[in-house]
């Protein structure tokens, strides 16, 4: 609560944390809330020529190349964005956690083969693999959330596997050992405890990232496919049009940067609030 | 030294074994059949077959590999599927290009990055900290293609400063290395940043200015090259995400380079050619990261090796 406090004195993360609400409520209530079926293509929707329309009433954002209103492409579009973004960013620190957790606690040949294993990804470009993974699947909202899950937990495994060398190092650690605690026990009720923060703090500043990584494969034509709406592939149908709709591809744009940005000013206050050693530094 | 080069060379080496043993894997694991696209759709069942015995594409996955692996020895990437030539010419061809756009790209990343860190570290708190460390912000929660488009619309489409796009000279170059460029900075200006303020409040800083050195000697001579320290492996780390942008950038630009290449080469499954890209990213990540582990310690000799 104190933590949430700090957080919302900052007149930067309130915003984001704001601007973060409004789009998890359009998302979840994206049926009552869009002023159109985003999938109808309206035939007052085009110009006289066919091409989309700029944004005026009663398509507040304008419409598409179909004729569809772009405005409520948005709103169904924050869905599979969202969706994907905390599905396939909680994997990825599922993921990670449990990863760097193992190697960091039991150590041995298994620690070794999985941070091998974490170098290994590292050499792997992220976007080829992730691009070249859903190219090979046909590509649907849950098989881009695991793509993006497979390429993105490799950072936080490393992050965990750090702190957990460096906790089980601590005096706690050694005396729970003395006393008898078993390795289960001090994994769980010592070394996690004291790695939520960290957790907490991947947990939203992966969420942006995610985003950027769905939207980007969505964009290529290899993340979620149409007709289903992303704010990603709404910019891919329209790229043809760009030059003469460019409200198509910024104003979905815009909608990627602002949640991206939001995720990640709301996750670096997090980090600072909740890392005591950062304190004063900044 | 030199048994800490060995090893990392050595480790070096099977890491990039692993990265082809994964690609190759997955490209097995492939439902598309490769025969069948490059017979045709009207080719009979006995067309495909001896395309696929050609290819040697029905051998078991463990001997596909190995040839594989013994033709890389000698060089050769293998031939591409579609274009029936080899898939070392066609990065040979391509190569030029990305290089350049990744060299133009990084050095406008470091330009950008160093310069305005410096400037927030020297002028903390103040109004311009706050503003170039939002401007970072926005930069690294940006996607590319968005930049590359935006920076296409205004500067190429309305103000008509740039080509529209394509290959070619310094005007060519320019848009697609400033996207690369402008949103990569935001790592380094926030690096640069707080590892200044760290060594501006070191005891030999104070000396230097009590000792009453001009303001420009003491942070370019004392400061900059103690504050760049941590920025070396970055450079490294960076090529990795730089291999994904030029994928992206390339493909809004339309520069006729190795991201382009892998993109095409997975929309038609091209998978020799899928491959060889993946090889080489992963031969230039390993390397980034190889060189700059090498680089450090001779800038920073208080870094020792013999604890790595």
């Amino acid at each position: 609560m104190n933590t949430l406090k700090a957080l919302l004195r900052r007149p930067a993360v309130a915003v984001s944390l704001l601007f973060i609400v409004t789009v998890v409520l359009l998302a979840a209530l994206a049926p009552w809330l869009s002023p159109f079926d985003p999938d109808e293509q309206f035939v007052e929707g085009l110009t006289m020529e066919g091409a989309p329309m700029a944004p005026a009433t009663p398509y507040w954002m304008g419409t598409d190349l179909l004729g569809r209103d772009l405005l409520s492409r948005l709103i169904f579009g924050a869905r599979t964005s969202l969706f994907i973004g905390v599905l396939a960013n909680g994997l990825a620190v599922l993921i990670g956690t449990l990863v760097g957790l193992t190697a960091g606690f039991v150590r041995g040949w298994l620690g070794s083969v999985l941070m091998r294993l974490t170098d290994l990804m590292m050499a792997f470009p992220a976007l080829l693999l992730a691009i070249a993974l859903s190219a090979i699947f046909q590509p649907s909202v849950w098989i881009v959330a695991m793509v993006i899950a497979m390429v993105n937990w490799v950072q936080i495994a490393r992050v965990i596997y750090a702190e957990t060398v460096a906790l089980s190092a601590r005096d706690f650690v050694a005396v729970e050992r003395t006393l008898g605690a078993s390795s289960m026990r001090i994994l769980f009720s010592h070394l996690l405890p004291h790695l939520l923060p960290t957790i907490l703090v991947w947990a939203t500043l992966g969420i942006s990232t995610t985003v950027l990584l769905e939207a980007t494969l969505s964009y290529l034509g290899v993340g979620v496919q149409p007709p289903t709406p992303s704010w990603g592939n709404i910019i891919f149908e329209s790229q043809t049009y760009f030059t003469s709709a460019p409200w198509l591809v910024f104003i979905p744009g815009a909608a990627i940067i602002l949640l991206s940005l939001a995720f990640n000013l709301v996750g670096d206050a997090l980090r600072d609030e909740l890392d005591p050693t950062l304190k004063g530094r900044r | 030294m030199l048994p800490f080069i060995c090893r990392r060379v050595g480790y070096a080496l099977l890491i990039l074994l692993g990265v082809t043993f994964i690609t190759y894997l997955l490209l097995f694991l492939l439902p598309a059949d490769p025969a069948r696209q490059i017979a045709g759709r009207s080719a009979t069942p006995e067309v495909v077959a001896a395309i696929r015995a050609q290819l040697g594409l029905d051998l078991p996955f463990y001997q596909q590999y190995l040839s594989y692996l013994g033709n890389l020895l000698h060089g050769d990437l293998g031939r591409s599927y579609i274009q029936r030539t080899a898939v070392s010419e066609l990065i040979g061809a391509r190569l030029r290009p990305s290089l350049e756009l990744m060299a133009a790209g990084i050095g406008f990343e470091l330009l950008i990055g160093i310069s305005l860190g410096m400037l927030a570290a020297l002028k903390r708190d103040s109004f311009a900290d706050k503003l170039l460390m939002a401007f970072s912000f926005v930069g690294v929660s940006a996607p590319q293609f968005i930049a590359a488009m935006l920076f296409l619309y205004f500067f190429a489409v309305q103000l008509g400063w740039f080509p529209l796009g394509g290959y070619g000279g310094a005007s060519h170059l320019m848009l697609p290395a400033l996207t690369l460029g402008l949103l990569g900075s935001g790592w380094y200006s926030r690096m640069v940043r707080s590892s200044m303020i760290e060594v501006l409040h070191q005891d030999f800083i104070r000396t230097a200015r009590a000792k009453g050195l001009s303001r420009a000697r003491i942070v370019f001579v004392h400061v900059l090259p103690n504050a760049i320290v941590p920025v070396i492996p970055m450079i490294g780390i960076d090529i990795g995400v730089f291999m994904g942008g030029l994928v992206v950038v390339e493909s809004v630009f339309g520069w006729p380079g190795i991201g382009q290449l892998a993109w095409q080469s997975i929309q038609q499954v091209d998978i020799p050619v899928i491959v060889g890209v993946t090889t080489l990213s992963a031969v230039a990540i390993v390397l980034g990261n190889l060189l700059a582990d090498l680089v450090i310690p001779l800038v920073d000799p208080r870094i020792d090796i013999k604890q790595h």
